[in-house]
Formats: C-alpha cells, sequence, structure tokens
C-alpha cells in the first residue's frame, strides 16, 4: 500500500475532519486510502484533477453544496436486506409481542436510526407484515441521497439478491429494467426523514424499538455514548435497542442493559438514571 | 463437508461456481446438464443444487420436476443460478419446487447470501 505524500495526506486530513464535524464519523487509519477512491468520482464530476484541487474548491466555499457531497461519498453506506440473518425476524417478534401485550391497542413505534439506502427498514416492514402487524416506523439518516434512495425503493440486481429470500422479492417487488423496485404500499409505512444522530434533536415522542445499527462504530468514544444516552430517553420503559452484529453497549454506557428475553437486544436500564450533564450537546 | 453439485451446460460457470463454493467449505461436484444431475442424484444427493436453466438434453426445471418427483431419499436444496431474470421465470421456479433463486450475473456475495438463505453457508 501506498503512504499518501505530504500534499494528500494534508488534504486527507482536511476530508476527515469535515466528516467528523459533519457526523461524527472518524476515518479509522486503515482506511485512510479509501478516501481518493470515494472521492474520484465527485472529482471527475467537478474536472478536479487532484485532492488538493477538492480542499481547494472547498475552502473556497462558492458552493455549499459541495462538502456535503463529499461527506456522502465519505459515509460507509454499506448495507443489505435482513443483515445478519435471524435479527430482523427476531426484532419483528418482539415488536408482535410488545404489540400483542401492550393493554391499550395502539401501533408499536420503530425507529431506524441510521437507515442508509432503506433495506433495513423495508425488511422489518416486511416482517412485520408477516405477522400481520400494523407499526409506525420512522427511518432516518444523515445522507439526503441515501434517503432518496430509500424512498424510491429501487435496487439493483446485486442489492436485491443480498440478504433477500427470493420469496420475500416476488412478494414486494417488481422487476424494472434491470433493477427492482419495492411496491408502493410497502414503502408508504415507513416515514424517511433526514436526521442527524449527532447534534439534531431526536424524533418526537418515544420508541418502542429503535434500531442504531453499525453507525456508532466509528464514534470516539464519548460521542458514542452521548448518543447511546439520547437514545435511551427516546425509548419507552421496556422498549428495545438493537445494535449491529459486532456492537454492544456493555462498557460504553450504563444506560442500557441486556436484555434477558430477547438475546444480543438492549433495554434501557432504570437503576442507573442517566446524569443530566452528559445530555447536554 | 457440505456438498453441492453445479448443474451447468456452460464449463466456465461451473468452475467459477466451483472455486467460490470451495472458498465457503463445500465439497463440490459438477453436472453439464440435467440428466447428468439426475444420475449423479441417484448415486448420492448433495445438501444442495445450483441449478441453471436452460440446458441441453434436460433443462434445470425438467431436471427439478424430476427430481421432487423421484425417491432421492433427501430433500436437497434448490438453487437456480440463471440467466432468465423475469418474475415469471422466478415464480414458476418456486411454484416447481426450486428453494432460492440466483440471477446472474453472480458474485461471491450473493452466492454466500443465497447458501445463507437456505440455511447452508
Ligand atoms: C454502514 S450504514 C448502516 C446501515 C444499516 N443500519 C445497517 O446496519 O445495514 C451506516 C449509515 O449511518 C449513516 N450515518 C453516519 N453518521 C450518521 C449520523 N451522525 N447521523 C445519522 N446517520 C449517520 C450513514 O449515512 C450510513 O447510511
Amino acid at each position: 500500500m501506498l503512504t499518501p505524500t505530504a500534499p494528500r495526506r494534508g488534504a486527507i486530513n482536511v476530508f476527515a475532519a469535515l466528516l467528523e464535524q459533519r457526523t461524527g464519523q472518524q476515518i479509522a487509519a486503515n482506511r485512510e486510502w479509501l478516501v481518493e477512491t470515494a472521492l474520484k468520482p465527485l472529482m471527475r464530476a467537478r474536472g478536479l484533477a487532484s485532492l488538493d484541487a477538492l480542499v481547494a474548491a472547498l475552502v473556497g466555499g462558492a458552493e455549499p453544496a459541495l462538502a456535503e457531497q463529499v461527506v456522502d461519498a465519505l459515509l460507509n453506506q454499506e448495507t443489505s436486506f435482513f443483515r445478519d440473518a435471524g435479527v430482523l425476524d427476531m426484532v419483528a417478534d418482539a415488536v408482535k409481542s410488545i404489540s400483542d401485550e401492550s393493554a391499550i391497542s395502539r401501533r408499536p413505534r420503530i425507529w431506524s436510526a441510521a437507515c442508509s439506502t432503506g433495506q433495513e427498514p423495508l425488511s422489518l416492514a416486511m416482517a412485520l407484515d408477516e405477522r400481520q402487524v400494523r407499526a409506525e416506523i420512522i427511518a432516518t439518516d444523515v445522507s439526503e441521497a441515501a434517503l432518496v434512495r430509500a424512498r424510491a425503493g429501487r435496487f439493483s440486481q446485486f442489492e436485491i439478491q443480498r440478504g433477500l429470500p427470493v420469496r420475500r422479492m416476488v412478494s414486494w417487488f417488481e422487476s424494472d429494467g434491470g433493477d427492482w423496485v419495492a411496491s408502493p404500499d410497502l414503502v408508504r409505512r415507513i416515514q424517511f426523514r433526514r436526521l442527524n444522530l449527532v447534534g439534531d434533536p431526536l424524533p418526537f415522542g418515544r420508541f418502542d424499538v429503535i434500531l442504531c445499527r453499525n453507525v456508532l462504530l466509528y464514534l470516539s468514544p464519548s460521542l458514542r455514548r452521548t448518543v447511546l444516552d439520547r437514545l435511551a430517553l427516546s425509548l419507552r420503559p421496556g422498549g428495545l435497542l438493537v445494535l449491529g452484529a459486532g456492537e454492544t453497549v456493555i462498557g460504553q454506557t450504563e444506560a442500557f442493559r441486556p436484555s434477558a428475553r430477547w438475546r444480543g437486544l438492549y433495554e434501557p436500564s432504570l437503576a442507573h438514571p442517566i446524569p443530566l450533564g452528559r445530555l447536554a450537546r | 463437508m457440505k456438498t453441492c453439485l453445479v448443474v451447468d451446460d456452460s464449463k466456465v460457470i461451473r468452475k467459477v461456481a466451483r472455486h467460490i463454493l470451495e472458498t465457503l467449505n463445500f465439497s463440490v461436484s459438477e453436472a453439464g446438464d440435467g440428466r447428468e444431475a439426475l444420475d449423479s442424484c441417484m448415486a448420492s444427493a448433495p445438501d444442495v443444487i445450483l441449478l441453471d436453466w436452460n440446458m441441453p438434453v434436460m433443462s434445470g426445471m425438467d431436471f427439478l420436476r424430476a427430481l421432487r418427483d423421484s425417491n432421492v431419499a433427501s430433500r436437497p436444496k434448490v438453487v437456480f443460478c440463471t440467466t432468465e431474470n423475469g418474475m415469471g421465470h422466478i415464480r414458476a421456479a418456486i411454484e416447481a419446487g426450486a428453494d432460492e433463486y440466483v440471477m446472474k450475473p453472480f458474485d461471491r456475495e450473493t452466492l454466500e447470501s443465497k447458501l445463507q438463505i437456505v440455511g447452508l453457508a
């Protein structure tokens, strides 16, 4: 692997700082080399020959939209349908039991807090439909570009084949010129909105389930803790937090504890009220 | 070790599939058409069959129907793997008893994902 030479290094630092300032995401040292690859299409589209030229355009500030495009290009938006086999089906089971056990009849509220291009909330909407549960699903992401794709519900042949069983595919998608498009009825069950987990006010009201998967990984430990503590306040007592397969709250915050009933999920721990000071940002 | 029978009239496709499957710890056998595949299953049934649609001698569909009618003791999982990417073909395959469907061209991740879905990866 090539070590970036001094000018490129400087440029990479500028992009990394911009990304962290806007989203809290840090670029791991072993992924720095990806920066140039990720920005290539943007540079080509603008006729910029080097990373330094892109920095100059950014700093020049003539185009406010450019910074957002850089951030979008640098965000890791890797996702798939039913990511980590079995997890979303278990979450759907949990939502069903919450809905069955709730005394007053109300729709369970679910928040997919870093939904990327939509595979996560769409998977959940399919799994809930199979269980005859109607829920309110809010799906948010910091990237407007990802949300535009999510709302369109259009996936390439490669994307549609990752994680999605063929029976679910034929039930919910139509093929259209090589792509696969989710049925409007499915997409309509999800409200897609832009929301930055670092700094934006959280959605109004409390949730029964929050999915916050594969997004806190590259936040600094203190920021990760702040976000987790805020999420705890957005859950109903007995509500559930769903993290990515390799993620945990253990050692990060006392605001959550492992759920006794749902393996791998977390619930707010009532025993540890969150110091108010830590919530202010 | 899990076993997979790759049924495709293209030697290149069989080679690519074999390579991916071996990295996923499958023991792989090959057949060039449905007839050969049926003989192979009668001799010893694999855990999963990766099945092309259009082949000489006996097509994937004819093979699948014959397999499901046969007395092959275990019920191998059948994953179609074909350029027939239209909804009509996919529905017909499911109706005939296919467990999963891979639309070509495929890559390692697609194959791995579909094998996971049928409980084999
Ligand atoms: C790797 S994807 C994970 C998608 C999905 N949750 C999953 O597990 O498959 C991470 C997503 O988090 C989003 N993201 C990154 N920082 C964020 C922030 N500060 N607020 C909201 N979303 C953020 C990215 O835009 C990206 O779509």
